[in-house]
C-alpha cells in the first residue's frame, strides 16, 4: 500500500525543508537552480522506487534465465488470469462503493457548520491513525460467521450470510479502508462549488432534484474522478485486508505474488505478476486520461 | 419578449407586513411594499439592512416568519422557487461554469420543454438584447465580469418572466463599466416592460435606474418615492443623509408661532417648518442651496447666516466645492457655481441659504450609526 502511496504523491514536504536549510548561506545559487529544491524528493524516490523497480523488472526477465519464460507461464496459467481480473474487478467494486458512500458525506460536510465540520473530518482521519491490520481484524470480528452483523440479522429473524472469506467481505473491508482517500478529494472539490448556483438554477425553473443532477454533480465530476482514480490505484495493490478477509476464491494478486516471493523465493515469476499490474494500471489510467482531462478543463474554467 | 406589448407584461408586487426572524435576530421589520406592474423599483440601503432577505423572500429562497407576498395579485407564499417564474440576476453572476454561454442562457427554455428551433431563435434574441451574440460558443471563465453579468441577464429575461430581481448585479465591476450597464439594463427595462427589482447600496445609481426608490434601514423602509421626492422631502434624518450630500446643523430650539429658530454656534436661524410632538429637531441641508458670501457683509430677510472659516476648497470643472468649518466645530458642504465668488482656505464667510430651503427633521442617533 506504501508503495502506491509514493507514485501519486511525488514527495510533497520535501522541498520546503530543502529551502529552510540550504537557502540561507546560497541564496544565489538556489535561486538560479530551482529544480534543485526537488532534489531530496528525487533521490527518495531513486532509492525507494526506481531502483527496487529496476531490479524487479530485470530480475523478472532474468530469472531463472534471461527470456520471457516468466510472463509465459503468467499468461499460460488460468489461476493467474482469473485473479489478475478479480483484482481489477474487487478493485472497481471496491471504487464504486467508496463513491457512493463517500459523496453524500463530503456533502454533509460542505453544507454543516464549522464544529460539525470539524467532528466529521475527525470522523475520516481517527481510523487513519489506527494501524491498517488492527482495522482489518475488526472487520473479522464483525464479517465473520458468528460475528456481530450475523447475529444481528438472526436476531431480527433473517438467515446468516456468509461474508468473511467472500469478495463481499473483501470489498466491504477495503471500501472501509479506503474511503479517506473518496472523501478528502471529493470534499476539496466540493468546497469550491458556489451554492448560489444551485439557487439559480432553481430560480431558473429546475426542481431541487433536477438543479442537482445538471448543476452540482456534473461540477462535483472532478472530485469523484480523483478520489476514484486514487481508490482503485490503491485497492489493485491491496494486501492485507483481503489476505485476512478473503478466502481462496477472493485471492488478490498481491497475495500470489507475496507467496510467489516469500514463499517460493521465485522473485522471477513475482516479478512479472508485478510488472503485468503495473502495465495494466498504466493502460487503465490512459483510457481514462481524456475523460479526466476534459473535466479538468471544465474545472478551472469555474 | 414581444416589445409591442409593453407595460402589460410586468407584475405587480405586493409585500405587506413582512417579518423575518433569524433566532432572536429581525432581518425585515414589519415591511409593507407595493411595486406597481412594469415599474423600475430599487431597494437601496446600508449593509445589512434587508435587501437581500426582501430579495430572497421573492425569489422563494427565504421563507417570511410572518406577513403576505404577491405577485400578479396572487398569493406566492409557500410556492417553491422553481414553480415562481421569475428571474434573478445575481451579484456573482451564478453562470453555470460547464455550459457554454449558449447553453446557459437555453438552460431555463430547456427546462420548459421548449422545442430546440424555438429555443434557439429565444437564446439569441435574449442574446442580441444584451449585445452577446458572438460568445454564444465561449465558457462563462472565457468572459470578462461585465460580459457575464449581461450573459446572466440574458439567462433571466429569455424565459419572459414578469419580474426581474438583480441583487447588486453591478456590484462587482469598475465605474466606468457600471454606469455603461446601468443604462443598459435601464434601456432592456423599458423594451421589455416587465418589472424589476433591482437591490444596490450605491445611492447614485438608485437615482439613474429607478422609477421609484424604497429606502431600506435595520429591517425597516424608511420611505418609499422617486428619486426627487427622497432628495427634496425627505421623511427621516436617515433618507436625508443617505440620499446625496447634506450639512446637518444641531442646536437649541424655540418654537413660537408657525416657525422654528435654532441658536446654531451662537447664532439664530429660522427655519420654515416645525416639528409635531416636541421632538429633537436638526436641520438638512443641501450643498447645492447654499451660498457663501465674505465675511460680516449684510444679508436679506429671508436668509439664515451662519459664520465660519473655509477648511476646504476644491475645483471640479464644473463648478467649486468647500467645507466650511462653523464656529461651533460642524462642517458645511457647498457647492458653488463657476460664476461665484471663489474662496481660499482660511477665508472668513457667511454661509447663507433661504429660509424655505431649510428643513427640520427629528434627529435620530441611528442615521449616523447604520452609515458607516
Ligand atoms: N441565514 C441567516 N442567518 C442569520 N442572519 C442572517 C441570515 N441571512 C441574513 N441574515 C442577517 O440579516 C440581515 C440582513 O441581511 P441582508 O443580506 O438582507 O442584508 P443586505 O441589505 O442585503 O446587505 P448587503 O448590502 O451587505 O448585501 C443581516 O444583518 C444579516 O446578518
Ligand atoms: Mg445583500
Amino acid at each position: 500500500m506504501s508503495q502506491t502511496i509514493d507514485t501519486t504523491a511525488p514527495g510533497g514536504s520535501g522541498p520546503r525543508q530543502a529551502n529552510g536549510v540550504a537557502a540561507q548561506p546560497r541564496r544565489w545559487r538556489l535561486a538560479a537552480y530551482p529544480s534543485l529544491l526537488a532534489l531530496p524528493a528525487v533521490l527518495l524516490l531513486i532509492a525507494a522506487m526506481a531502483y527496487p523497480l529496476l531490479t524487479i523488472v530485470s530480475r523478472s526477465f532474468s530469472e531463472p534465465e534471461w527470456g520471457l519464460q516468466n510472463y509465459v507461464w503468467f499468461f499460460s496459467t488460468d489461476v493467474n488470469i482469473q485473479v489478475l481480473l478479480r483484482t481489477f474487478s474487487i478493485s472497481a467494486w471496491v471504487t464504486l462503493v467508496c463513491v457512493i458512500a463517500a459523496y453524500p458525506y463530503a456533502y454533509l460536510m460542505t453544507v454543516v457548520g464549522p464544529r460539525m465540520r470539524l467532528v466529521l473530518i475527525l470522523c475520516v482521519l481517527v481510523p487513519f491513525w489506527v494501524s491498517g491490520v488492527v482495522r482489518t481484524l475488526a472487520w473479522v470480528i464483525l464479517l465473520q460467521d458468528s460475528g456481530v452483523i450475523n447475529s444481528v440479522l438472526k436476531a431480527i429473524g433473517f438467515g446468516g450470510v456468509k461474508l468473511i472469506r467472500t469478495p463481499t467481505g473483501v470489498v466491504i473491508g477495503m471500501a472501509q479502508v479506503l474511503l479517506p482517500f473518496m472523501i478528502l478529494p471529493l470534499y476539496s472539490v466540493m468546497r469550491g462549488i458556489d451554492l448560489r448556483l444551485v439557487q439559480a438554477a432553481r430560480s431558473l425553473g429546475a426542481r431541487p432534484a433536477l438543479a442537482f443532477w445538471q448543476v452540482y454533480l456534473p461540477l462535483s465530476l472532478p472530485g469523484v474522478f480523483a478520489g476514484a482514480i486514487i481508490v482503485f490505484i490503491l485497492a489493485l495493490g491491496f494486501y492485507i485486508t483481503p489476505a485476512l478477509l478473503g478466502g481462496p476464491r477472493s485471492t488478490m494478486l498481491s497475495t500470489l505474488v507475496q507467496s510467489q516471493v516469500l514463499s517460493l523465493l521465485n522473485w522471477g515469476r513475482g516479478g512479472a505478476m508485478g510488472v503485468v499490474l503495473l502495465v495494466s494500471t498504466f493502460i487503465l489510467l490512459a483510457l481514462a486520461a481524456p475523460l479526466m482531462r476534459q473535466r479538468h478543463k471544465q474545472a478551472s474554467r469555474s | 419578449m414581444t416589445t409591442s406589448k409593453t407595460r402589460e407584461r410586468g407584475a405587480a408586487i405586493d409585500i405587506r407586513n413582512a417579518t423575518k426572524r433569524y433566532g432572536s435576530f429581525t432581518a425585515l421589520d414589519d415591511v409593507s411594499l407595493h411595486i406597481k406592474p412594469g415599474e423600475f423599483m430599487t431597494l437601496l440601503g446600508p449593509s445589512g439592512s434587508g435587501k437581500t432577505t426582501t430579495l430572497n423572500v421573492v425569489a422563494g429562497f427565504t421563507d417570511l416568519t410572518s406577513g403576505e407576498l404577491s405577485v400578479g395579485g396572487e398569493s406566492i407564499l409557500g410556492v417553491p422557487a422553481h414553480k415562481r417564474n421569475i428571474g434573478v440576476v445575481f451579484q456573482h453572476y451564478a453562470l453555470f461554469p460547464h455550459m457554454t454561454v449558449g447553453k446557459n442562457v437555453a438552460y431555463p427554455l430547456t427546462l420548459r420543454g421548449i422545442e430546440k428551433g424555438e429555443r434557439e431563435k429565444r437564446v439569441r434574441r435574449a442574446l442580441d438584447m444584451v449585445k452577446m451574440a458572438d460568445f454564444a460558443h465561449r465558457y462563462p471563465s472565457e468572459l470578462s465580469g461585465g460580459q457575464q453579468q449581461r450573459v446572466a441577464l440574458a439567462r433571466a429575461i429569455v424565459f419572459d418572466p414578469p419580474l426581474l430581481l438583480m441583487d447588486e448585479p453591478l456590484g462587482a465591476l469598475d465605474k466606468k463599466l457600471r454606469e455603461w450597464l446601468q443604462l443598459e439594463i435601464k434601456r432592456i427595462h423599458r423594451e421589455l416592460g416587465t418589472t424589476f427589482v433591482y437591490v444596490t447600496h450605491d445611492q447614485e445609481e438608485a437615482l439613474v435606474l429607478s422609477d421609484r426608490i424604497a429606502v431600506f434601514n435595520q429591517g425597516r423602509i424608511e420611505q418609499v418615492g422617486t428619486g426627487r421626492e427622497l432628495y427634496d422631502e425627505p421623511a427621516t434624518l436617515f433618507v436625508g443623509k443617505f440620499i446625496g450630500e447634506s450639512t446637518t446643523l444641531r442646536g437649541n430650539a424655540e418654537t413660537s408661532g408657525g416657525e422654528t429658530s435654532l441658536t446654531v454656534a451662537g447664532q439664530r436661524i429660522v427655519a420654515s417648518n416645525k416639528l409635531a410632538n416636541g421632538a429633537k429637531p436638526v436641520i438638512l441641508l443641501r450643498p447645492e442651496k447654499l451660498s457663501l458670501a465674505p465675511g460680516n457683509k449684510p444679508q436679506a430677510d429671508s436668509q439664515n447666516s451662519l459664520t465660519g472659516n473655509i477648511s476646504e476648497a476644491i475645483y471640479l470643472g464644473s463648478g467649486s466645492k468647500y467645507q466650511v468649518t462653523l464656529r461651533d466645530g460642524s462642517v458645511a458642504i457647498v457647492r458653488a457655481p463657476l460664476e461665484a465668488q471663489q474662496f481660499a482656505i482660511g477665508d472668513e464667510v457667511d454661509l447663507r441659504w433661504h429660509i424655505s430651503d431649510c428643513k427640520l427633521l427629528a434627529d435620530d442617533e441611528r442615521a449616523d450609526l447604520t452609515l458607516t
